[in-house]
């Protein structure tokens, strides 16, 4: 066991550099994009104030933001800041950025992570059924609903889940992480849950189609293996098979892959989260592109990507830790 | 046929064919096996020997009953005088006929070896697995590795346990020696001596006719998925004279301590057989009968063949 | 003679749908611009004058719709063209240049696919200040990974046959193999590959004017539509967010069939699954 140790550390710490270059690379990117747009930040902010702002006033406004410094030194000055944990105050919000991820991370958490679960769930249910009767009547069906769905923009499908459960049954709430009029501190756990159904459902819908359809493939590569064949030989039947052997070698696949597409997650949040206007980072992103809110944009945009790198080197450990046949390659 | 009762499995015109797509819609018939015929009595090992190709591991699955799903099966396949139907086969597999595979790749490479060779049905065999382990030489760490831990031998003698755990009447190894050393091959076949000469039946498919011969009590020999002739094991030892069939004495000669000679000409392929006898090609006894209709099988010399002129 | 008879019914059905889509096409183009409706008609259920309804200003929305279909095919065909067309450079020069290049090649892939895309396509909108230019940029951008890899793939494998080192060993140039043996090849590739980038452009170039980042609002992008009719869904207004957004869904599966059957055409091997 201490080579399984040692194996993931190896993975951990090549997998953190990684992760350490690709942030800095995207924080230069994202850094190069934001100074380059023609939407002058200051403009939007002061159209933002509501008031009107003397040509002194504006100078000041400009000389906090660093506006007329070179690029390169704001970046290392944002930088420098970024690495003190300050992460620049949001001109849309008027509160840290620091504060707002956080804050509205967890409730995007809580939405992508019933989402995660739901569509993993769903997922590799429906791509074990399409496996077992692979070309079968269930398999046919269920293949067309996957490729029908994965056609349909989730939007819209929040759209009409909104106007049918919402609108027409009334079931759920039009949108908001809470009831209106209500202290967020008085917000109980079940209304929070109550409000996060409907988006959830919706986000998990647009991403199970995938993990079914790879669960299905990798399902008949072992269901015509030779090790199930003698299973078979051996009195096991179909339904013994997939408990004894097919779940053990497509549950690590199908979770990695799930791991591996935090990426869609987040992006199908965004989506989601706007429809649903759940006041998630997903909400305020798109938020902070619409308003100029340049620090806010910043912030979300590298925040996602150590999301997604996060996840990616989740999947990585896990295939480290339950593959014995990577253990052999590695070894 | 009134031996019929005594047989505990009894195989004759036996024929398996695929079904294929050819072309995207063109379905074409690939027969595999043909008039295939094999008896097994109880308290016998019974080697079935053929080059590859010749239809051997298609047998076993077709007694087990798991061909594909594209496999059509055809003729007459009794077990314990009663026809083998797709109900009794699922029945019997892995309580009264077990088989033991050819590699490694048939053990689940996600499972431990220990859980694997004790099986699904409950109890499970532990403790006599583990006595079975240690007869069998190996460590006694061998029931907590996974497959790719073992070595070649270890993972034979591991898959040759699962047979013997079970309570089986009739166990079909497939090929089941290779990767072991000779000590060890020679363990494992004594167990299969053991298990006939208690009443049950092995069928040992193999390609190695001097081991097959000094375990089994008689030798199927086959030939581009048909039975050629069936000889008493010793035939083997006396040499071509006491064989039957031509493929059968060119087969001996082709021994390294018999010569070495090769045959000429190649085993034709499925889909492209040829009429009439499908050794006749190759044939240095072929008349123009032998190229028109297979021939029967005759009884000789307390063996069978199918030929015209086996004497 | 079945064969040929099968692959000459995907033929007529593809050429079928082809005309359906540039006929959908057309019809969109034609419309004019604004489409203007009067406050007279305004949030009208769909009937026989309005098929699909009208929206709160009134307007026509089966025009509409068809309007912002059209605005979103251009942008979606621009957007995989582009794409597309770096995808093979990208790719090409990932497999045929140097070993650095190729690392950085797939480095460069794993940052664009390590940030959201719908994070990347709002920012790079943003840096483009919004409009035509963004969304083609932004859908363009994100969409070259998988083609480029699958090409990168490709001419590593073409480069690895005997007739390309043949043609090596008989003192051709890089670039006359480029252009006699590996451009030939990807021809295919390359032409499906776009076909099927096509309804993921679509569909995001939706998500993106659905978001507000996409074109000014007087081209009405199907996404805009959308995003208007949220306003009137919690009146029951259903028709504006349904109706538009279903014509989105079969035109796109539309143009999915499509991809397959062009696949199934010009690479039989590949299509068998």
């Amino acid at each position: 066991m201490k080579g399984t140790v040692g194996r993931l550390t190896r993975i951990f710490v090549i997998n953190s550099v990684r992760i350490l270059t690709l942030l800095l690379a995207v924080s230069v990117i994202t850094f190069v994009l934001v100074s380059a747009s023609p939407i002058d930040p200051v403009r939007q902010y002061i159209m933002g104030l509501g008031t009107a702002v003397s040509p002194e006033q504006r100078a000041e406004i400009e000389d906090y933001w660093g506006v007329n410094e070179p690029p390169v030194e704001r970046y290392f000055g944002w930088m420098s800041e970024l690495l003190k944990g300050n992460l620049g105050e949001s001109a849309l919000y008027r509160r840290p950025v620091a504060d707002i991820i956080r804050e509205r991370f967890l409730n995007s958490l809580a939405l992508m992570l019933c989402a995660w679960v739901l569509s993993g769930g769903i997922g590799f249910t429906v791509g074990c059924v399409m496996g077992m009767y692979r070309d079968r009547l269930p398999d046919k069906i269920l293949k067309k609903v996957c490729y029908v769905i994965s056609s349909i923009p989730t939007f819209w499908l929040g759209l009409v889940f909104l106007l049918v459960f919402a609108v027409w049954l009334k079931w759920f709430p039009i949108g908001f992480s809470g009831p209106i009029g209500v202290l967020r501190d008085e917000v109980t756990i079940w209304e929070k849950l109550y409000h996060l159904i409907l988006p959830a459902f919706t986000l998990s819908l647009m991403s199970f189609a995938n993990i079914a359809l790879h669960t299905r493939q990798k399902l008949a590569d072992v269901l015509n293996s030779e090790y199930v064949l003698f299973a078979r030989a051996r009195g096991e039947g179909g339904w013994m098979i997939l408990r004894r052997h097919g779940l053990r070698n497509i549950l690590l696949p199908a979770l990695t892959l799930q791991f591996a597409s935090f990426a869609e997650l987040f992006g199908g949040s965004v989506m989601a989260e706007n429809v649903f206007s759940y006041p998630g980072l997903g909400s305020a992103v798109s938020a902070a592109g619409l308003n100029a809110d340049v620090p806010l944009l910043l912030g979300v945009t590298l925040f996602s990507a150590l999301f997604v790198a996060v996840g990616n080197m989740t999947a990585n450990l896990l295939y480290g830790i339950i593959d014995p046949q990577i253990r052999e390659v590695d070894g | 046929m009134e031996q019929k009762k005594e047989t505990l499995l009894e195989i004759h015109d036996l024929s398996v064919s695929f079904r294929m797509y050819d072309h995207g819609l063109e379905q074409t018939e690939l027969e595999v096996i043909s008039d295939l015929y094999l008896t097994v009595y109880p308290g016998e090992i019974v080697a079935v020997a053929g080059s590859s190709g010749s239809g051997k591991s298609l047998l076993a699955s077709a007694i087990l009953g798991i061909l594909p799903g594209n496999a059509a099966v055809h003729g007459h396949l009794h077990y314990k005088g009663q026809e083998l139907t797709k109900e009794r086969q699922e029945r019997l597999r892995g309580t009264e006929i077990a088989l033991v595979p050819q590699s490694v790749a048939f053990l689940d490479p996600l499972m431990k070896v220990g859980a694997q060779a004790d099986g699904h049905r409950k109890p499970f065999p532990t403790d006599r697995r583990k006595k079975l382990f240690e007869r069998l030489g190996l460590p006694d760490n061998t029931e907590r590795l996974y497959p790719f831990q073992l070595s070649g031998g270890m993972a034979r003698r591991v898959l040759v346990s699962t047979a013997l755990l079970t309570d089986a009447e009739l166990v079909i190894a497939d090929e089941p020696t290779p990767g072991m050393s000779l000590e060890q091959a020679l363990e494992a076949l004594r167990m299969f001596r053991e298990m006939a000469d208690n009443g049950k039946a092995v069928i040992l498919i193999t390609h190695d006719i001097d081991l097959a011969v000094e375990f089994a009590d008689r030798v199927a020999v086959f030939y581009a998925g048909t039975t050629v002739e069936t000889a008493l094991a010793p035939d083997f030892q006396k040499g071509p004279d006491a064989l039957r069939h031509p493929y059968s004495q060119a087969l001996w000669r082709a021994l390294p301590q018999n010569g070495f000679t090769p045959i000429a000409g190649f085993q034709p392929y499925a889909g492209a057989l040829p009429a009439g006898c499908l050794f006749a090609p190759r044939c240095p006894h072929k008349t123009e009968q032998c190229t028109n209709a297979v021939p029967p099988v005759r009884e000789i010399r307390g063996g069978e063949v199918r030929c015209y002129y086996g004497a | 003679m079945r064969k040929v008879n099968r692959r000459t019914k995907v033929v007529i059905l593809t050429v079928f749908m082809m005309v359906i889509l540039i006929a959908i096409y057309a019809f969109g183009m034609l419309i004019p611009d604004d489409a203007a409706g009067s406050f007279l008609h305004a949030k009208q259920p769909p009937s026989l004058a309005h098929p699909f309804g009208t929206d709160a200003l009134g307007r026509d929305l089966l025009l509409r719709t068809f309007k912002g279909m059209s605005v979103s095919m251009t942008v979606g065909t621009a957007a995989s063209a582009i794409s597309a067309v770096f995808a093979v450079f990208v790719g090409v020069a990932a497999a045929a240049g140097s070993k650095r290049v190729d690392a950085f090649i797939n480095w460069v892939i794993d940052i664009v696919m390590g940030v959201p895309h719908t994070i990347l396509v709002i920012l790079i909108s943003f840096a483009m200040g919004r409009g035509l230019k963004g969304l083609l940029v932004g859908i363009a951008a994100t969409h070259w990974c998988s083609l480029a890899r699958l090409i990168r793939g490709e001419v590593l494998q073409l480069r690895s046959m005997q007739y390309v080192a043949v043609s090596r060993k008989l003192g051709k140039s890089g670039r006359w193999i480029l252009a006699h043996h590996l451009l030939p090849h990807l021809g295919p590739q390359f032409f499906v590959g776009l076909v099927l980038m096509f309804p993921h452009a679509i569909l995001h170039e939706a998500s993106v004017s659905f978001l507000g980042f996409g074109l000014p609002p007087e081209q009405p992008a199907i996404g805009m539509i959308l995003s208007e009719s949220m306003r009137y869904i919690g009146a029951g207004m259903w028709w504006p967010a349904v109706l538009p957004g279903l014509t989105l869904v079969l035109i796109v599966l539309l143009i999915d069939k499509l991809g397959d059957n062009l696949r199934m055409v010009m690479d039989p091997y590949s299509a068998q699954e």
